[in-house]
């Protein structure tokens, strides 16, 4: 559709596409796993192919994959301060 | 073909390389604060799910898995459009920027419809709280709690959308009377970026609330 | 180092003298002094319900107010101080003017959206008076669940509206400062040349940014269940009350350290300008700096010991809250070890700053008790809190305000205030501080608990020393205002650099142009390049 295609510095669309058609597909492989029971290991795809596509569009999309490393610390930070919140707040409740 | 873009003002920077950095900092670390702002929703999810586990599972039941699969399919696309509408503003193809533009504001717009249609399902059914809420079956306190959570935070995302669409509006408008160039189109970039965030939230929303032990 | 004034260019105050050129300015030095103006007006309200209460507890009996009075009076003292004094009182006023200044900048990297921050501020502020004017909010400071969701009779919404709002404000700020830290410093000017206030308001940008919505979207959360009666804080619908303490001090801990960090950069600047050498330690300041800030999120547990959290938590998060001790005494290790040999004289930063140092101690150690499991027992919910975190929050920030008011006056206002009342000030604010709060820690020891307005009649001697020490320090905190403002009309001119202080800030003019600097700054070496040989400034 796009008449000047992917010959440029700027991310081509071609690798746009690409993402796009990987997130389909990872989309399609978690509704259908969704329906295989596997016990826990349902509750680890689900979370770990969202994980999974989050990273596709940050680094493709959002271009983290060549930003300055001070962005993807940005990025990174409140990801890893969040995981603060989880990781002491869950360690609670299941101790308890 | 692109003439030269309107650039505002701003004169703390010392050149456009600057500048454009720091916007796309400064946005970032907005970004981070908005995973914690929905991370607390997001907290709140975990905890009230390990105490009711399942109340959740009855709860994700009787949401929509099909409209809530296209959803997500209509999301990752808009996704797509965005990133090439940026893509067109840095080189300078004001058009296709423009055609790029208004297919993910459609995109989202078609979102929030698809949601629509869930929500006055949800309210057929008599699911929402508060308004009308008459589910009776097993653990209907805990079924109460998923869909309050259900609501409150796609209600929240799809706020976020919502201002999404507006500003990818507002960008439409800003594009087509040439404010952008290959040497200056930060708000593009930036709308692109949130634009992106909307969907990553909405990316750990759908297994949440669609796929729990849907076996 | 001073600049040659050629040609008189106007100072930022004299570019403009109409109401319309400050409420719509984009000067990063204007907007932190509408904050100046804003975050007084506030702590005077506060104070003054800090004053009746002291009124109230001059006798055990409650006879000049009633209870649910009492509950409000605490509350709006505790709202107010927290959110729209403590928390922008140094980054919003001296972090707006200096850190620009500091890095060698022409402003902050978002100047729109630092006005925007004061407006927002303000609209929170108008939220707060609106709650006041309808009669208050008796929830206390920290609205817990589910007294706040289910019983209380008073404006919790409008109450949360405003602290939610103003929480905005400090995002903007933080979100500002790290930016321009990252990408508007002077050529020459590395990470490690950066003065310790720049990384002290570094890091509590971090901290404000990555706590403030957590705070807001929960707040959000309890305003919403309040108004629906359905939320995940309900018990009886399998929701949990111990959430919201998590949430709420997931933000609330960390807070405190966005009070103490900056007061920490203030303190740094005053000690080495006032002893004359560089401060000891450098580096270790700046990872201590950061280290705090991290260390500082993982600690909130420690404010639910008693709240029936799982004991291993309860252990964790002990253990954890000893461990911040250690970035934090390194600080104080390493202000002592710059005094040590320096050509030390006692202006009146100094006063404060050496009074900030004290009281800091004095409220670390004690906080070193309650991190203990065993002893928060018999302590927590006891005027013992109360005192440890007056002496961190008041004792030390508020001394730490103070001194930079004094140590950067000359430069803001462009004339010098009266150094002996200026230290008869400080002295008396010290003194004043230490009566009305060292009695709080004996009264809590021995097991006077907080937030009631009547007490058994054996704490009265305590109490009233209490009140006598806090009139005493109402008069240190009208002091400055009096002679400060005598300054304004009638102080001398004072120089570029009155203190013979390093800087960047101190090679322009005082005040400074619009534009902070006439030629743009470069910098070619570490910060505090004091030659201990050399004599007093001018």
């Amino acid at each position: 559709m796009s008449p000047a295609a992917g010959q440029n510095h700027s991310p081509g669309a071609r690798q746009y596409v690409l993402t796009w058609v990987a997130l389909l597909v990872l989309l399609l492989v978690a509704v259908g796993t969704a329906y295989i029971p596997l016990g826990v290991v349902n509750v680890g795809l689900n979370l770990g192919i969202a994980v999974v596509k989050a990273l596709l569009v940050m680094v493709v999309f959002m271009h983290l994959g060549i930003s300055r490393p001070v962005v993807r610390l940005a990025a990174v930070a409140g990801f890893f301060w969040l995981a603060l919140l989880f990781i002491l707040t869950l360690a609670e409740y299941v101790t308890r | 073909m692109a003439p030269d873009a309107v650039v505002p003002d701003a004169p703390q920077f010392e050149d456009g390389e600057q500048r454009r950095s720091a916007a796309t900092l400064g946005m970032w670390v907005f970004l981070a604060t908005e995973v914690l702002f929905f991370g607390v929703l997001f907290g709140g999810y975990a905890v009230i799910r390990l105490l009711n586990y399942d109340a959740f599972v009855v709860g994700s039941h009787h949401t929509d898995v099909v409209l809530g699969t296209v959803n997500t399919a209509v999301l990752l696309t808009s996704s797509l459009t965005m990133a090439l509408a940026v893509r067109g503003a840095g080189l300078g193809q004001r058009r296709d920027t423009t055609r790029w533009l208004v297919l993910t504001l459609l995109l989202g717009l078609a979102f929030l419809g698809i949601k629509g249609v869930e929500y006055y399902q949800e309210y057929q059914d008599a699911l929402v709280p508060v308004l009308a809420f008459r589910y009776q079956g097993p653990h209907a306190q805990g079924v109460l709690l998923f869909f309050y959570l259900y609501f409150v935070m796609t209600g929240l995302h799809a706020l976020h959308l919502i201002i999404g669409v507006a500003v990818v509006g507002a960008m439409v408008v800003r594009n087509r009377r040439g404010h952008f160039g290959p040497e200056y189109y930060i708000p593009v970039e930036l709308t692109g970026l949130y634009w992106h965030f909307v969907d990553v939230v909405w990316i750990f929303l759908y297994p949440l609330f669609y796929l729990v032990a849907r076996v | 180092m001073s600049t040659i004034a050629a040609a008189p260019e106007p100072s930022y105050i004299d570019v403009s003298y109409t109401l319309r050129s400050w409420l719509t300015t984009h000067d990063h030095k204007r907007i932190g002094l509408l904050y100046v103006v804003s975050i007084t007006f506030f702590f005077f309200i506060a104070a003054v319900a800090a004053a009746i209460m002291r009124v109230e507890l001059l006798t055990p009996a409650g006879d000049l107010l009633e209870a649910d009075t009492y509950n409000k009076l605490f509350t709006v003292h505790g709202v107010v101080m927290v959110w729209f004094f403590l928390i922008p009182s140094i980054p919003a006023t001296f972090g707006n003017f200096l850190l620009p200044l500091m890095i060698g900048a022409r402003d902050v990297a978002f100047p729109r959206l630092n006005l925007a921050s004061w407006y927002v501020y303000s609209l929170g502020g108008l939220f707060v008076i609106i709650t006041l004017i309808a009669g208050g909010v008796d929830t206390g400071w920290t609205f817990y669940t589910p007294y706040t969701t289910m019983f209380s009779n008073t404006h919790v919404v409008a109450a949360i509206c405003g602290v939610f709002i103003v929480g905005f404000s400090s995002i903007f700020t933080g979100l500002n400062f790290i930016v321009t830290v990252h990408r508007m410093r002077a050529p020459g000017l590395n990470w490690f040349r950066l003065p310790l206030f720049v990384w002290a308001q570094y890091a509590t940008s971090l901290v404000m940014v990555l706590a403030t919505p957590v705070l807001a979207m929960t707040l959000a959360l309890v305003a919403i269940e309040r108004i629906l009666q359905v939320g995940i804080f309900d018990p009886a619908l399998g929701g949990d009350p111990l959430l919201f303490q998590h949430l709420f001090w997931f933000y609330s801990h960390p807070a405190v350290y966005i009070m103490v960090l900056p007061a920490m950069g203030v303190v740094s600047e005053v000690i080495a300008c006032f002893a004359r050498r560089p401060v000891f330690g450098y580096r270790f300041m700046v990872y201590s700096l950061l280290g705090i800030a991290v260390v500082g999120f993982t600690v909130w547990g420690h404010h639910m010991f008693v709240s029936g959290q799982s004991m291993y938590a309860g252990m964790v998060f002990s253990l954890l809250s000893f461990l911040v001790a250690v970035p934090s005494s390194i600080k104080v290790f390493n202000w002592t070890a710059t005094l040590y040999r320096g050509s030390v004289s006692f202006e009146a930063p100094m006063l404060y700053a050496l009074g900030f140092i004290a009281l800091f101690m004095m409220g670390g150690i004690t906080g070193i008790w309650l991190a203990a499991l065993a002893a928060d027992v018999h302590l927590t919910d006891t005027y013992f809190v109360v005192a440890h975190f007056h002496y961190i929050m008041v004792g030390a920030a508020v001394m730490a305000y103070f001194s930079a008011i004094h140590f950067w006056w000359p430069k803001i206002t462009g004339r010098l205030y009266p150094e002996s009342w200026a230290r008869l000030a400080a002295i008396v604010m010290f003194i004043g501080f230490n009566l009305a709060f060292f009695p709080q820690y004996i009264a809590g020891f021995l097991g006077m608990p907080r937030r009631y307005h009547a007490y058994p009649p054996e704490y009265e001697v305590l109490n009233i020393l209490s009140s006598a020490g806090a009139a005493v320090l109402a008069v240190a905190y009208v002091l400055p205002l009096i002679y400060l403002g005598w300054s304004l009309l009638r102080g001398p001119r004072a120089g570029s650099s009155p203190w013979g202080a390093t800087g960047l800030e101190w090679e322009t003019t005082s005040p400074p142009p619009r534009d902070n600097f006439r030629r743009p700054p470069r910098v070619d070496g570490p910060p505090y390049a004091y030659d201990t040989e050399r004599g007093h400034g001018p």
